[in-house]
């Protein structure tokens, strides 16, 4: 089953006098339970792909296909109950409320979502237990390094069972150890959940563990390698 | 209800996240609804003050004239009915407080000094009732009954006249034939009043000894009658109508004496301006707090928005934090106002001011009043207008996009 399609898709940006292709007639499909990284120098267009996916981006023309169903001409509403519930998103950095604590961050979603309180509890803390955060619920986001806040982000991104969770250059302010901690965690949760993975990066370490990689140049994908397969 | 619980957390942990910022606009609002409470009080007791001093020295909230007697106050325009009928059916009515009087302008005149005056004839008994002015004695005694043969009058009028208790005095005026009416009287008591000029306008005589110098035998001038609340009248007034019978004016103290009618609806104007006046000042600092709350958190908001929270959430959330700010300032307000009120029952003496507040017929002692409809229009105008206030912030907060605001820097 196709977790995500893209067809044709562009968009440009006005910067000063000029128009920035972001994205170029982009053609993507991304299977269920896949694990791909869209790789490209910085103004690639990646960031841009990623948040078309996950609705938070219009294309000017073509079509975004999440699940089989279309969202770039959805509404506001229903882009953002999409979100809520078929998306999980990991950013780089202010991914965390700061006045709530981890497992407040954790429970957010699902509290929107309207899910019971002691649900919401219990999966928040065997979430949490997974990510490696046991003992720490109750600190605040202030309260924790990058690392773990970014695994409380992660947290949250699974914890109601998305289909789909879309990183963006999740690993930019880790040091290598925590990086590849986060990356490890990402790995399990795709092949024990068979959750779909989508992160954009221009880190070679996390490329290096995706299974499908894209490389984008000037918005336009200009190579599609089966990683397994190399 | 899911949305609510999780935007109240969000706003009261918002709240004090800047404590510094929440405890100066806390402390603004507090002060603000302190000064509309407070000095609304001081207004309220200043006016109420003044309407009750007017009324005691009508006196009365409803009075009964003949229908020429504002336009001439003498013995020609009195009450056509008898005054032992009035008795009668005024004692039956089961009212809060009457009494009848004679009531027209006079001369009295010292061996020294001559001075125009009003005299009134009343019935001691009836006029304990209404509390009226001449009953606060400070020298001598009060009149002991309608034949009663001395006189009171205040104590100003006995300075002004240069004569003093004890001494005698002549009353004139005119007869229903118009003749002059005159005789001596001997001073029996002085009294006080908060105001001078009432001292110096009011002389007191037994009601059938004033009778008698007119020759006016069983008439008044005037049927005066007290109900519990000064503000409601209109029913009492249709009842003294129907007690007193026809060819007769009845009317309430606001139409007697307009001044103070209108001094109480002038008051309700200026308490909502004022109050509306000071929360203009406070608004300027509620939405710069909010402002600034809201551009400190412009990525959370995207994020929250990112996340799948909906616009209208980020609404509610703003909108939830800016009531909680202005209800915890309208509790300590309110009780900071309440606690400055108390401690003044006993009244604030301005006796350096008393010149200038008696030419407005205020008094020198002022007697705060917390009147609930007050505090209730205050808090009205802080919660309505300060919801109103919060809007606009909390409408831009809701309608950012999202990965621009993530992306702010």
């Amino acid at each position: 089953m196709t977790a995500v399609r893209c067809i044709d898709l562009c968009k440009t940006y006005r910067q000063g006098d000029q128009d920035i292709k972001a994205l170029d007639h982009v053609n993507l499909d991304i299977e269920s339970g896949g694990f791909v990284c869209l790789s490209a120098p910085s103004g690639g267009g990646k960031t841009t792909l990623l948040n078309a996916i996950g609705g938070l981006d219009s294309p000017d023309s073509g079509e975004v296909w999440i699940a089989g169903r279309r969202i770039d001409n959805l509404s506001k509403g229903e882009l953002a109950q999409l979100r809520l519930t078929q998306i999980g998103f990991v950013f780089q950095a202010y991914n965390l409320i700061p006045v709530l604590s981890a497992r407040e961050n954790v429970e957010f979603v699902m509290q929107v979502q309207g899910v019971p309180a002691a649900e919401r509890q219990d999966k928040s803390r065997a979430i949490l237990k997974e990510v490696g955060l046991q003992g720490l619920e109750d600190r605040r986001p202030a309260d924790m390094s990058g690392g773990q806040q970014q695994r409380v982000a992660v947290a949250r991104a699974i914890v109601s069972r998305p289909e789909l969770v879309l990183a963006d250059e999740p690993t930019a302010n880790l040091d290598s150890k925590t990086s590849d901690e986060l990356m490890a965690l990402f790995v399990e949760l795709n092949e024990h959940h068979n959750t779909t993975f989508v992160i954009a990066t221009h880190d070679q370490r996390v490329m290096s563990y995706a299974r499908r990689l894209i490389r984008m140049l000037d918005g336009r994908i200009i190579d599609d390698i089966d990683q397994q397969a190399a | 209800m899911r949305f609510f619980a999780i935007i109240s957390m969000l706003a009261w942990r918002n709240l004090w996240r800047n404590h510094r910022r929440t405890i100066v606009m806390l402390s603004a609002i507090t002060i603000g609804v302190w000064a509309m409470i407070f000095m609304t009080a001081l207004m309220r007791g200043m006016v109420n003050d003044m309407v009750r001093d007017g009324i005691r020295a009508l006196p009365g909230h409803v009075q009964v004239h003949h229908p020429q007697y504002r336009d001439d106050p003498s013995v020609l325009n009195l009450i056509p009915t008898a005054d032992s009928e009035l008795t009668k059916v005024f004692s039956q009515a089961g009212l809060d407080g009457w009494a009848s009087r004679v009531k027209v302008p006079g001369i009295i005149s010292s061996e020294r000094e001559s001075r125009g005056v009003t005299l009134i004839g009343v019935d001691p008994a009836l006029e304990k009732s209404l509390d009226a002015l001449g009953s606060n004695i400070a020298a001598g005694r009060n009149l002991e009954g309608v034949d009663d043969g001395g006189v009171v009058i205040g104590r100003r009028l006995a300075d002004k006249l240069d004569t003093e208790l004890g001494k005698r005095i002549v009353l004139m005026s005119q007869d229903p034939d118009n003749e002059i009416a005159d005789r001596g009287y001997r001073i029996v008591g002085l009294y006080e009043a908060n105001l001078e000029r009432y001292e110096e306008s009011f002389v007191f005589a037994g009601k059938s000894t004033l009778q008698k110098m007119l020759g006016i035998e069983d008439q008044v001038s005037e049927v005066a009658v007290m109900a519990g609340d000064y503000r409601d009248l209109e029913g009492l007034t249709e009842r003294v109508a129907l007690l007193a019978g026809g060819d007769v004016e009845v009317l309430p103290w606001q139409q007697l004496n307009r001044y103070l009618g209108s001094m109480l609806k002038v008051m309700d104007g200026f308490v909502l301006v004022w109050m509306i006046v000071i929360f203009l000042a406070l608004s300027f600092g509620l939405v710069n707090t909010l402002v600034m709350a809201v551009f400190e958190r412009v990525r959370e908001i995207g994020l929250m928005l990112a996340l799948g929270m909906r616009p209208a959430s980020i609404l509610g959330q703003i909108l939830v934090e800016s009531s909680l700010l202005l209800i915890i300032g309208l509790v300590l307000g309110n009780a900071l106002a309440w606690a400055s009120v108390v401690p003044l029952q006993d009244g604030i003496d301005i006796s350096a001011v008393a010149k200038g507040m008696e030419m407005f017929g205020a008094s020198s002692i002022l007697y705060p009043e917390l009147e609930l409809k007050d505090i209730v229009t205050a808090n009205i105008v802080v919660l309505v207008l300060g919801f109103l206030a919060s809007l606009s912030p909390a409408w831009r907060a809701s309608r950012y996009e999202p990965i621009e605001a993530i992306t702010k820097v």
